[in-house]
Protein backbone atom coordinates (compact mmCIF):
# COMPACT_ATOMS: atom_id res chain seq x y z
CA UNK A 1 0.00 0.00 0.00
CA UNK A 2 1.23 3.27 -1.28
CA UNK A 3 2.10 5.74 1.65
CA UNK A 4 0.24 8.46 0.23
CA UNK A 5 -2.87 6.71 0.62
CA UNK A 6 -2.43 6.98 4.53
CA UNK A 7 -1.80 10.55 4.76
CA UNK A 8 -3.87 12.21 7.36
CA UNK A 9 -4.54 15.82 7.98
CA UNK A 10 -3.00 17.89 10.87
CA UNK A 11 -5.29 19.43 13.38
CA UNK A 12 -4.54 22.78 11.64
CA UNK A 13 -6.68 21.16 8.62
CA UNK A 14 -9.41 20.60 10.65
CA UNK A 15 -9.72 23.35 11.90
CA UNK A 16 -9.85 24.77 8.31
CA UNK A 17 -12.28 22.24 7.14
CA UNK A 18 -14.60 23.16 10.06
CA UNK A 19 -14.24 26.72 9.44
CA UNK A 20 -15.02 26.19 5.71
CA UNK A 21 -18.19 23.94 6.59
CA UNK A 22 -19.77 26.90 8.87
CA UNK A 23 -18.92 29.49 6.61
CA UNK A 24 -21.07 27.13 4.10
CA UNK A 25 -24.04 26.58 6.97
CA UNK A 26 -24.24 30.19 7.02
CA UNK A 27 -24.69 30.86 3.64
CA UNK A 28 -27.18 27.97 3.36
CA UNK A 29 -29.20 29.21 6.22
CA UNK A 30 -29.06 32.59 4.09
CA UNK A 31 -30.26 31.72 0.96
CA UNK A 32 -33.81 30.78 1.69
CA UNK A 33 -34.08 34.35 3.08
CA UNK A 34 -32.47 36.25 -0.09
CA UNK A 35 -35.15 36.98 -2.77
CA UNK A 36 -32.75 37.17 -5.52
CA UNK A 37 -31.84 33.87 -5.28
CA UNK A 38 -34.90 32.34 -5.36
CA UNK A 39 -34.70 31.01 -9.10
CA UNK A 40 -31.81 29.01 -7.98
CA UNK A 41 -32.81 28.59 -4.18
CA UNK A 42 -32.94 24.21 -4.58
CA UNK A 43 -29.83 23.72 -6.82
CA UNK A 44 -27.65 26.19 -4.59
CA UNK A 45 -29.05 24.50 -1.72
CA UNK A 46 -28.35 21.07 -3.02
CA UNK A 47 -24.89 21.93 -4.37
CA UNK A 48 -24.09 22.91 -0.20
CA UNK A 49 -25.16 20.10 1.32
CA UNK A 50 -23.51 17.76 -1.08
CA UNK A 51 -20.54 19.76 -0.42
CA UNK A 52 -20.81 19.61 2.89
CA UNK A 53 -21.54 15.81 2.67
CA UNK A 54 -18.12 14.91 0.68
CA UNK A 55 -15.95 17.23 2.23
CA UNK A 56 -17.03 15.95 6.18
CA UNK A 57 -16.65 11.94 4.03
CA UNK A 58 -13.36 12.48 2.91
CA UNK A 59 -11.61 14.94 4.82
CA UNK A 60 -13.03 13.47 8.75
CA UNK A 61 -13.93 10.41 7.98
CA UNK A 62 -10.81 9.97 5.90
CA UNK A 63 -12.30 8.32 2.93
CA UNK A 64 -9.55 10.23 1.13
CA UNK A 65 -6.56 9.09 2.71
CA UNK A 66 -7.78 5.30 3.65
CA UNK A 67 -8.17 2.67 1.56
CA UNK A 68 -9.90 2.56 -1.89
CA UNK A 69 -12.34 -0.22 -0.69
CA UNK A 70 -14.12 1.59 1.75
CA UNK A 71 -14.90 4.14 -0.90
CA UNK A 72 -17.13 1.48 -3.06
CA UNK A 73 -18.21 -0.01 0.13
CA UNK A 74 -19.73 3.30 1.20
CA UNK A 75 -20.65 4.57 -2.22
CA UNK A 76 -22.57 1.54 -2.77
CA UNK A 77 -24.58 2.42 0.15
CA UNK A 78 -24.66 6.16 -0.57
CA UNK A 79 -25.84 5.30 -4.61
CA UNK A 80 -28.55 2.22 -3.03
CA UNK A 81 -30.13 5.23 -0.97
CA UNK A 82 -30.34 7.17 -4.24
CA UNK A 83 -31.27 4.49 -6.17
CA UNK A 84 -34.31 3.86 -3.50
CA UNK A 85 -34.97 7.58 -3.22
CA UNK A 86 -36.07 7.97 -6.83
CA UNK A 87 -38.01 4.41 -6.94
CA UNK A 88 -39.84 5.19 -4.37
CA UNK A 89 -40.30 8.79 -5.84
CA UNK A 90 -41.39 7.70 -9.16
CA UNK A 91 -43.02 4.82 -8.09
CA UNK A 92 -45.67 7.45 -6.20
CA UNK A 93 -45.46 9.76 -8.94
CA UNK A 94 -44.14 12.55 -6.19
CA UNK A 95 -41.84 14.01 -8.26
CA UNK B 1 3.17 8.88 14.02
CA UNK B 2 5.38 10.78 11.57
CA UNK B 3 5.05 14.48 10.20
CA UNK B 4 6.01 14.73 6.49
CA UNK B 5 7.25 17.81 5.14
CA UNK B 6 3.82 19.04 3.11
CA UNK B 7 2.20 18.95 6.30
CA UNK B 8 0.30 15.50 6.98
CA UNK B 9 0.91 12.80 9.24
CA UNK B 10 0.53 8.91 9.08
CA UNK B 11 -0.85 6.47 11.08
CA UNK B 12 0.73 3.85 12.61
CA UNK B 13 -1.57 1.50 13.29
CA UNK B 14 -2.61 1.18 9.64
CA UNK B 15 -3.00 -2.41 8.65
CA UNK B 16 0.36 -2.63 6.60
CA UNK B 17 2.49 -1.08 9.39
CA UNK B 18 0.88 -3.19 12.19
CA UNK B 19 0.05 -6.31 10.36
CA UNK B 20 -2.89 -6.90 11.93
CA UNK B 21 -6.21 -8.08 9.77
CA UNK B 22 -8.64 -7.64 12.70
CA UNK B 23 -8.11 -3.78 12.51
CA UNK B 24 -9.13 -4.00 8.57
CA UNK B 25 -11.91 -6.31 9.30
CA UNK B 26 -13.15 -4.34 12.04
CA UNK B 27 -12.97 -1.18 9.81
CA UNK B 28 -14.29 -3.17 6.65
CA UNK B 29 -17.32 -4.51 8.77
CA UNK B 30 -18.03 -0.72 10.10
CA UNK B 31 -17.76 0.50 6.31
CA UNK B 32 -20.23 -2.23 5.27
CA UNK B 33 -22.57 -0.79 8.41
CA UNK B 34 -22.57 2.63 7.60
CA UNK B 35 -23.49 2.02 3.74
CA UNK B 36 -26.66 -0.47 5.17
CA UNK B 37 -27.45 3.02 7.10
CA UNK B 38 -27.24 5.20 4.33
CA UNK B 39 -30.28 2.84 2.57
CA UNK B 40 -32.39 3.12 5.83
CA UNK B 41 -31.76 7.10 6.45
CA UNK B 42 -32.54 7.10 2.22
CA UNK B 43 -35.65 5.33 3.23
CA UNK B 44 -36.69 7.34 5.77
CA UNK B 45 -35.86 10.53 3.77
CA UNK B 46 -38.09 9.36 0.78
CA UNK B 47 -40.87 8.70 2.73
CA UNK B 48 -40.55 11.92 4.22
CA UNK B 49 -40.71 13.38 0.85
CA UNK B 50 -43.46 11.87 0.06
CA UNK B 51 -45.59 13.10 2.89
CA UNK B 52 -44.63 16.59 2.97
CA UNK B 53 -47.94 17.75 1.52
CA UNK B 54 -50.29 15.33 3.44
CA UNK B 55 -50.64 17.40 6.58
CA UNK B 56 -54.41 16.73 6.96
CA UNK B 57 -55.21 20.03 7.65
CA UNK B 58 -52.61 19.89 10.18
CA UNK B 59 -49.66 22.04 10.68
CA UNK B 60 -47.04 21.56 8.00
CA UNK B 61 -43.25 22.64 7.00
CA UNK B 62 -44.29 26.60 8.12
CA UNK B 63 -43.90 25.48 11.67
CA UNK B 64 -40.06 25.02 11.20
CA UNK B 65 -37.94 27.26 13.45
CA UNK B 66 -34.51 27.64 11.24
CA UNK B 67 -32.65 29.63 12.85
CA UNK B 68 -32.94 27.18 15.81
CA UNK B 69 -32.58 24.21 13.86
CA UNK B 70 -29.74 26.13 12.07
CA UNK B 71 -27.71 26.30 15.88
CA UNK B 72 -28.61 22.81 16.68
CA UNK B 73 -26.90 22.43 12.66
CA UNK B 74 -23.70 23.75 13.99
CA UNK B 75 -23.77 22.10 17.13
CA UNK B 76 -23.37 19.13 15.68
CA UNK B 77 -21.24 19.83 12.69
CA UNK B 78 -18.82 21.05 15.49
CA UNK B 79 -18.73 17.70 17.01
CA UNK B 80 -17.55 16.01 13.98
CA UNK B 81 -14.35 18.71 14.47
CA UNK B 82 -13.94 17.87 18.11
CA UNK B 83 -14.51 14.25 17.34
CA UNK B 84 -11.96 14.38 14.92
CA UNK B 85 -9.34 15.88 16.86
CA UNK B 86 -10.20 13.23 19.74
CA UNK B 87 -9.01 10.62 17.28
CA UNK B 88 -5.95 12.04 15.82
CA UNK B 89 -4.94 12.69 19.99
CA UNK B 90 -5.16 9.10 20.70
CA UNK B 91 -3.47 7.94 17.92
CA UNK B 92 -1.08 10.20 18.93
CA UNK B 93 -1.46 8.31 22.27
CA UNK B 94 -2.14 11.59 23.76
CA UNK B 95 -5.08 10.63 26.62
CA UNK B 96 -5.54 13.20 28.42
CA UNK B 97 -6.45 15.21 24.97
CA UNK B 98 -8.13 12.65 23.76
CA UNK B 99 -10.55 12.93 26.85
CA UNK B 100 -10.94 16.24 26.43
CA UNK B 101 -12.11 16.34 22.95
CA UNK B 102 -13.98 13.16 23.24
CA UNK B 103 -15.61 15.19 26.52
CA UNK B 104 -16.66 18.14 24.05
CA UNK B 105 -17.96 15.58 21.50
CA UNK B 106 -20.22 14.30 23.46
CA UNK B 107 -21.48 17.82 25.34
CA UNK B 108 -22.10 18.74 21.91
CA UNK B 109 -24.06 15.56 21.14
CA UNK B 110 -26.33 16.46 24.52
CA UNK B 111 -26.86 20.11 23.43
CA UNK B 112 -28.54 18.92 19.92
CA UNK B 113 -30.28 16.29 21.39
CA UNK B 114 -31.93 18.94 23.93
CA UNK B 115 -32.49 21.07 21.57
CA UNK B 116 -34.39 18.40 19.45
CA UNK B 117 -36.59 17.46 22.19
CA UNK B 118 -37.09 21.10 22.75
CA UNK B 119 -38.43 21.31 18.99
CA UNK B 120 -40.44 18.83 19.32
CA UNK B 121 -42.30 19.67 22.26
CA UNK B 122 -42.42 23.64 20.91
CA UNK B 123 -44.42 21.32 17.49
CA UNK B 124 -46.83 19.25 19.67
CA UNK B 125 -47.65 22.51 21.14
CA UNK B 126 -48.23 23.70 18.01
CA UNK B 127 -50.55 20.91 17.54
CA UNK B 128 -48.10 18.86 15.72
CA UNK B 129 -48.21 15.17 16.83
CA UNK B 130 -47.07 11.76 15.10
CA UNK B 131 -50.35 11.13 14.69
CA UNK B 132 -51.63 14.05 13.26
CA UNK B 133 -50.82 13.27 9.48
CA UNK B 134 -48.56 11.70 7.64
CA UNK B 135 -46.63 14.65 7.59
CA UNK B 136 -45.97 14.68 11.16
CA UNK B 137 -45.69 10.57 11.55
CA UNK B 138 -42.93 10.81 8.98
CA UNK B 139 -40.67 13.88 10.07
CA UNK B 140 -41.04 12.92 14.11
CA UNK B 141 -39.84 9.15 12.42
CA UNK B 142 -37.27 10.21 10.37
CA UNK B 143 -35.94 12.84 12.57
CA UNK B 144 -36.61 11.24 15.95
CA UNK B 145 -34.97 7.83 14.93
CA UNK B 146 -31.61 10.26 13.74
CA UNK B 147 -32.25 11.31 17.24
CA UNK B 148 -31.78 7.92 18.43
CA UNK B 149 -28.71 7.62 16.60
CA UNK B 150 -27.27 10.32 17.82
CA UNK B 151 -27.96 9.44 21.91
CA UNK B 152 -26.35 6.36 21.02
CA UNK B 153 -23.50 7.91 19.59
CA UNK B 154 -22.94 9.71 23.56
CA UNK B 155 -23.56 6.47 24.77
CA UNK B 156 -20.49 5.14 22.79
CA UNK B 157 -18.39 8.62 23.81
CA UNK B 158 -19.25 8.10 27.38
CA UNK B 159 -18.00 4.46 27.06
CA UNK B 160 -14.81 5.35 25.85
CA UNK B 161 -14.49 8.38 28.15
CA UNK B 162 -14.86 5.78 30.87
CA UNK B 163 -12.22 3.10 29.48
CA UNK B 164 -10.01 6.04 28.79
CA UNK B 165 -10.12 7.02 32.45
CA UNK B 166 -9.62 3.23 33.44
CA UNK B 167 -6.53 3.63 31.16
CA UNK B 168 -8.06 0.85 28.60
CA UNK B 169 -7.75 2.88 25.60
CA UNK B 170 -3.60 2.72 24.46
CA UNK B 171 -2.94 3.02 21.43
CA UNK B 172 -3.32 -0.42 21.07
CA UNK B 173 -6.76 -0.05 21.52
CA UNK B 174 -6.65 3.44 19.29
CA UNK B 175 -9.37 1.70 16.11
CA UNK B 176 -12.21 1.95 19.06
CA UNK B 177 -11.27 5.52 19.04
CA UNK B 178 -11.41 5.75 14.96
CA UNK B 179 -15.19 3.35 14.43
CA UNK B 180 -16.87 5.68 17.12
CA UNK B 181 -15.41 8.56 15.33
CA UNK B 182 -16.77 7.06 11.46
CA UNK B 183 -19.94 6.56 13.28
CA UNK B 184 -20.20 9.90 14.73
CA UNK B 185 -19.02 11.54 11.66
CA UNK B 186 -22.22 9.12 9.76
CA UNK B 187 -24.68 10.94 12.38
CA UNK B 188 -24.02 14.05 11.11
CA UNK B 189 -23.50 13.74 7.26
CA UNK B 190 -27.00 12.39 7.81
CA UNK B 191 -28.03 15.31 9.73
CA UNK B 192 -26.43 17.75 6.72
CA UNK B 193 -28.75 16.04 4.51
CA UNK B 194 -31.80 15.76 6.81
CA UNK B 195 -31.35 20.02 7.41
CA UNK B 196 -31.05 20.44 3.62
CA UNK B 197 -34.06 18.40 2.64
CA UNK B 198 -36.32 18.50 5.12
CA UNK B 199 -35.85 21.77 6.50
CA UNK B 200 -34.64 24.16 4.18
CA UNK B 201 -35.76 23.33 1.25
CA UNK B 202 -39.45 22.85 2.36
CA UNK B 203 -39.76 26.17 3.55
Amino acid sequence: MSTASHAHPTPKTYWLIALALAVATAFEIAVPYIDALDPVRAPLLIAFGIAKFVTVVAVFMHLKYDLKGYRYLFAIGVVGALVVFGVVLVVFQAL
Amino acid sequence: MTTTTDGVFERQDDFESTGDPIHRTRKTAMWVWLGSEAFFFGAMISTFLLYRHATNGGPGAEIFNIPFTSASSFVLLMSSLTMVLADHAFQRSDQRQGRIWLIGTALLGLTFIAGQIFEFSEFVHEGLKISTSPFGSSFYMLTGFHGLHVAGGVLMLTMLIAFSLRGRLSSDHGMNVELVALYWHFVDIVWIVIFTVVYLLQI
